[in-house]
């Protein structure tokens, strides 16, 4: 099957406005504007079944539908902050197929009636947020994005915004912060986002690679995207594969792929051919699954992943191989949570802190001490269902599913 | 000369991204400008950036604070900063970083005797599928160097090098 998302691997030099434009571009964007009502283009992303693609999976038709029609303007929202270790999807995305994620930011913002959205890179994204600042000058010139697009009283205009490195960023009332010029530190909610979001304006955000399967969509319709994928999950999904495995990329795979597939037919399989011992589906902040077969001949979509004890998030797929010690993972990710703790509630400030200390002595002790992994099962346990956004729960999922499923390697078996 | 004076263009155009009773949405791009310029944020652009955006130089110095890629003290004219979290230390990232120290003889955060570069380990940068790899940080922004083995640090050492000795020509 021919990309739907990564386009560019079929197309040379898609990146290239008139390639794009040559190629069936920005007609989605056109038709949407010109012949489909706001509500209408919402409602075909709704029954197209596409879910959010940063790692939630909630429904983002829905999610648009929800948006307050009684307080205005409205804004629309790229997160491109891409953080979560072992995710470099969107990059590849904005890189090399940047004009279809714009156009799907364009076709969203129509739907909801914003005539301003902003794309929030990470900091570290500063040659991809030039390229695409020109890339935006490119669709102003040609009459696609500024006052009365074909015709129409609609105007739109596309910003870029650049973060300074802050995983917690990613999570969206982090972003809104952070695009307000504030310290990028979660927002309470209610309210929602679509109430009060940006500047308190009600505000959509979604991933980049979300809005990359917008155009598609509403150029073949809802039916053609529900087609591909499992009831479940419709469409496709691209997989950051990283880890031990002989090829690590991105692969675009249709919902209710394997990871077996994953793994050999695309990673090309695992280095040294050693075995697979574990698979982490959603990066740092991953369940960590014990492979077996059943788990790697599962086809996989969102409810699938959770029958294994986890959950796909951005299906960023660290590969882990039986050369790998779980202690030392656990420290690795230990390490990048409380390095990204926001600080601003205690208990993950507090319990990152002292996991981090506690995983640092296990790592560097002669033996291994019971006490310890008691004590550091027990500071993540006390965090669980406690901290203010996700962060601080994402922080406790290695360290609880990696004592739990792997207890030979904490002296516990 | 002042930051208005300096970047007045720049933050002109930066200012008309956001409404403009929300101008404080302009400190992060503003902080960006000089940092690349400068190679830190001192404690007098942060009290200028308050006073353009009418904000307190308090909350100029959390936003500096929070984000890693705002630099309070000054360092080398580059930062090499590798990352070492899991996915890329599963492909031989610690091991590289240890190798980049011996070779340029410093320790993490230190900078080498020339002063050109400072090196660092940070956090993922979506480079994982390309590891070992690093972010260089300095004069012209940031750039991506990946697939990296020794070898190929030297030659970039030495690319930098010849610009320097170009610049001070």
């Amino acid at each position: 099957m021919s990309h739907i998302l990564l386009r560019h691997r079929e197309i040379p030099d898609l990146h290239k406005f008139s390639v794009y434009k040559k190629n069936g571009g920005f007609s989605a964007f056109k038709k949407a504007v010109t012949k489909m009502a706001p509500s209408q283009v919402t409602d075909e992303v709704k029954n197209s079944g596409l879910r959010g693609r940063g790692g939630a999976g909630f429904p983002t038709g829905m999610k648009w539908s929800f948006i307050d029609k009684n307080i205005w303007p409205h804004y629309v929202v790229a997160n491109a902050d891409e953080s979560e270790p072992g995710t470099f999807k969107d990059r590849e995305i904005m890189e090399s197929n940047p004009f279809q994620f714009l156009e799907g930011l364009a076709i969203a913002s129509y739907a909801v009636g914003a005539n301003v959205a902003y794309v929030y890179l990470r900091g570290e994204f500063w040659q991809i947020a030039e390229a695409m600042d020109k890339q935006i000058a490119e669709m102003e010139e040609a009459g696609l994005l500024g006052d009365k697009l074909f015709g129409t009283d609609y105007s739109l205009r596309i910003y870029t915004h650049l973060g300074a490195g802050a995983y917690i960023c990613g999570e969206e009332t982090a972003l809104l912060e952070s695009l307000e010029g504030k310290r990028g530190q979660p927002r309470n909610r209610p309210p929602f986002p679509a109430v009060a979001g940006l500047f308190g304006k009600p505000t959509v955000i979604n991933n980049v690679e979300t809005f990359t399967n917008v155009p598609m969509i509403i150029e073949n319709g809802a039916d053609w995207y529900k087609g591909i994928g499992t009831p479940d999950a419709a469409g496709v999904k691209i997989y950051s594969l990283s880890g031990r495995v002989r090829k690590p990329g991105n692969y675009e795979l249709p919902f209710g792929s394997t990871f077996r597939q994953l793994i050999y037919e695309y990673g090309g399989g695992v280095q040294d051919s050693r075995p697979v011992k574990a698979i982490m589906p959603a990066g740092a902040s991953s369940s960590i699954i014990v492979a077996n077969d059943k788990v790697l001949d599962t086809p996989i979509d969102y409810a699938a992943v959770k029958t294994m004890g986890a959950d796909l998030g951005s299906a960023s797929v660290i590969v882990l191989d039986d050369t790998v010690d779980l202690k030392w993972v656990i420290s690795k990710t230990l390490k990048f949570f409380k390095h990204e703790s926001c600080g601003k509630c205690t208990p993950c400030r507090e319990g990152t802190f002292w996991m981090n200390n506690i995983s640092k002595r296990m790592q560097q002790g002669d033996s291994l001490k019971n006490e310890d992994v008691d004590l550091l099962l027990n500071v993540a346990k006390q965090m669980q269902g406690k901290c203010l956004c996700a962060l601080g729960e994402f922080s406790t999922m290695a360290v609880v599913t990696g004592i739990e499923r792997f207890p030979q390697e904490f002296n516990r078996a | 000369m002042s930051l208005q004076q300096k970047y007045s263009k720049e933050i002109k155009q930066i200012l008309s991204k956001y409404p403009p009773e929300y101008k404080r949405s302009a400190v992060m791009p503003i902080l960006h400008l000089v940092q690349k310029d400068e190679g830190h944020i001192s404690k007098e652009s942060m009290q200028e950036i308050a006073a353009l955006l009418d904000i307190t130089e308090t909350e100029v110095a959390s936003v500096v604070g929070f984000y890693t890629l705002y630099q309070e003290k000054k360092a080398g004219k580059y930062r090499m900063q590798i990352c070492t979290d899991l996915p890329c230390a599963l492909r031989g990232a610690d091991d590289f970083f240890k190798q980049v120290c011996d070779h340029l003889n410093v320790k993490d955060g230190e900078t080498t005797e020339d002063g050109l570069v400072t090196v660092e380990h940070v956090m993922c940068l979506a480079g994982c599928d390309r590891a070992p790899m690093f972010q260089e940080q300095g004069p012209d922004g940031i750039k991506y160097h990946e697939y990296m083995t020794i070898e190929r640090v030297d030659e970039w050492l030495q690319s930098l090098k010849q610009l320097e000795a170009g610049e001070k020509r």
